[in-house]
């Protein structure tokens, strides 16, 4: 293996290949890779999950029918819905005393998503990362300051693994306290920065505020965990003068280093020797014509802790295959383009439609008539939700009826996990369809 | 006694929406019914038109037709000489008899105030302006039909 191979390249990054021999593996090469660790996979499930494996027997398989990647059609599906049936281990293909890491995602509907990673799993991990960043020009020689949270969320311990594998120095500054990001990011002279690209335009306004632009050192920035727009990355790039590159992870498959930008910046490259992607329709399920729209689902191949078949992660996109003007030959994928479902990501927490309308039932209401509208000021999500009031539950009371709102909110914080604005309309104000409600409006146009 | 010194107050939930004002005021103007006195209070949000009015049932029946949340309240309204310290002595007397004002409008011209109070308890209430020689309106002097 040739790591930190610097290869010619027209940008004014060194930008360098991590891992060659995989990233730039020829097609047919990287495709026994994969048959093969598919078939590894499968046995390991079937062998050591009883839930995939009641799943393969449902459907009248066995890991004998599975010989390539071709067959991954015959496996079943993975679903948000399953992961949270068998909360919190019931999908760890591996013992517990295998099991050295713990990670969750933010709790949908009460059950937050659980992962588990063996030893493993936690350097396949580091790799992808590593390569996220070298992909980006970073090397031994730079300063990340990970200014991703730290702790259940896998962004913050994602990067810090990836960063310290490269070699780079690392700063476990997590999120929050932008005075102090600043601070550090001048005195320490940070080349790299890692955080949410909504936080990255929050600390280019905090720095512009204070004056210090002249004194960063900032060249490169990796930020995910939520969608953002080209306008943004623009934005991004010139108040933080580096360059800004996407990453795309979901807890369900490892976290942060799924797929990673090159300097060419035309699609992510996805880790396909780790996770192979299918594009499908999300009605018929069945997969689309290559380069087709539709929803992405990961196979994890390499997996130990908690391997998952068929993921189907929700969001829209589209692969590219042609082999990247940077000579890697992995899989690109567009960014997401929306979502198959109507989940929405509200300040990085996932919030669906249905979580808020189980609040509103709380309070009384037989068939809640509510709107949910989203929007960015100041670089931060709004979240306002408009609820028609009960004619019984009017008074002429003002305290009551700002209590009221004031009570709906606290439930949806602590169902939802995030502030929602509660804003009392009028009875019948809410327009009324017939078929299926279009509940939100989402300003942002994040895709 | 008591009964037909208490009023009945309508109370409109309003969204912060222009025009939802000049609609309550065209129903009830080509409905005939005359406002006396009215409040609002008001939220970032929305707000609570409090009115005296003239026929509060018809009134109640008019606007929830028309898509409306509507509730009546019961409130009095106290007659104070136009005079400096007039209002201070009837709160006096509410709060020196433990009753507590929710809310309260007023107007003043010529020789009176009219003062509307919304108490914590409007019996307790009327009870004690009485006691105190104070004048209360008659209900029947505000519904006019």
């Amino acid at each position: 293996m040739q790591q930190g191979k610097t290869i010619g390249k027209t940008t004014n990054l060194t930008t360098m290949i991590w891992n060659e021999s995989y990233e730039c593996m020829g097609h047919e090469e990287l495709r026994e890779v994969q048959n093969k660790r598919l078939r590894t996979t499968v046995e390991c499930v079937y062998h050591n999950s009883p839930f995939y494996r009641a799943k393969m027997q449902e459907l009248g398989i066995s890991p004998n029918d599975i010989e390539t990647i071709d067959d991954l059609v015959k496996l079943p599906f993975t679903t948000k819905t399953d992961l949270r049936d068998q909360y919190p281990f019931g999908l760890f293909s591996a013992p517990m005393s295998e099991i050295v890491r713990l990670h969750a995602s933010s709790g949908t509907t009460g059950k937050p998503i659980v992962a588990g990673y063996t030893r493993k799993d936690l350097n396949i991990w580091s790799e992808v990362m590593a390569r996220t960043f070298a992909a980006g020009g970073c090397n031994r020689n730079d300063i990340f300051q990970i200014a991703y949270g730290y702790g259940l969320f896998t962004g913050g311990l994602g990067a810090h693994y990836g960063a310290e594998t490269l070699g780079a120095s690392v700063i476990p500054i997590s999120s929050g306290n932008t005075e102090k990001q600043i601070q550090l990011m001048t005195d320490f002279g940070s080349t790299a920065l890692c955080c949410t690209p909504s936080y990255a335009l929050y600390l280019a306004e905090a720095v512009h505020d204070m004056g210090v632009q002249d004194k960063l050192k900032l060249k490169v920035g990796f930020f995910g965990a939520e969608p953002w727009t080209e306008e943004m990355r623009k934005e991004i790039e010139e108040k933080l003068r580096l360059k800004a590159f996407d990453i795309f992870g979901l807890t369900e498959i490892i976290g942060p280093g799924v797929a990673y930008d090159c300097s060419a910046q035309h699609g992510m490259h996805i880790n396909e020797d780790h996770f192979f992607p299918e594009i499908i329709n999300p009605k018929t399920l069945k997969p689309v014509k290559k380069g087709e729209v539709g929803e992405l689902v990961f196979t994890t191949i390499t997996k130990e802790g908690m391997p998952v078949l068929r993921y189907r992660t929700k969001d829209l996109t589209s692969l590219l295959y042609e082999t990247c003007s940077c000579g890697r030959t992995s899989v690109r994928m567009h960014k997401i383009m929306g979502r198959s479902d109507d989940m929405l990501i509200i300040r990085g927490v996932n919030v669906f439609p249905s979580q808020i309308e189980s609040v509103l039932l709380e309070f009384g209401e037989a068939a809640p008539h509510y709107h949910l509208y989203v929007d960015r000021e100041n670089n931060t999500d709004t979240f306002d939700v408009h609820v028609e009031l009960r004619p019984e539950n009017f008074t002429d009371d003002m305290s009551a009826m700002l209590g009221l709102a004031k009570r709906i909110e606290h439930r949806i914080l602590s169902v939802v996990g995030i502030h929602a604005h509660v804003k009392l309309v009028e009875p019948r104000s809410i327009e009324r369809s017939i078929g299926k409600a279009k509940r939100v409006t989402d300003k942002r146009n994040l895709y | 006694m008591n009964e037909p010194l208490i009023i009945k107050q309508l109370s409109i939930f309003l969204e912060n929406k222009t025009g939802r004002l000049t609609e309550v005021t065209r129903l009830l103007g080509k409905a005939g019914i005359n406002l006396s006195a009215f409040s609002m209070a008001e939220s970032s949000d929305f707000g609570i038109m409090r009115v005296v009015l003239s026929d509060p049932q018809a009134a109640k029946k008019l606007l929830t037709q028309n898509g409306f949340t509507v509730t009546l309240s019961d409130v009095v309204c106290l007659f104070v000489p136009n005079t400096p310290g007039t209002l201070s002595d009837a709160l006096l007397i509410l709060s020196e008899h433990n009753v507590s004002v929710d809310y309260m409008y007023a107007f003043a011209m010529d020789d009176l105030a009219r003062v509307i109070i919304r108490p914590n308890d409007i019996a307790k209430c009327v009870e004690v302006l009485q006691h105190s020689n104070l004048k209360l309106m008659k209900a029947s002097d505000m519904y006019y039909f």
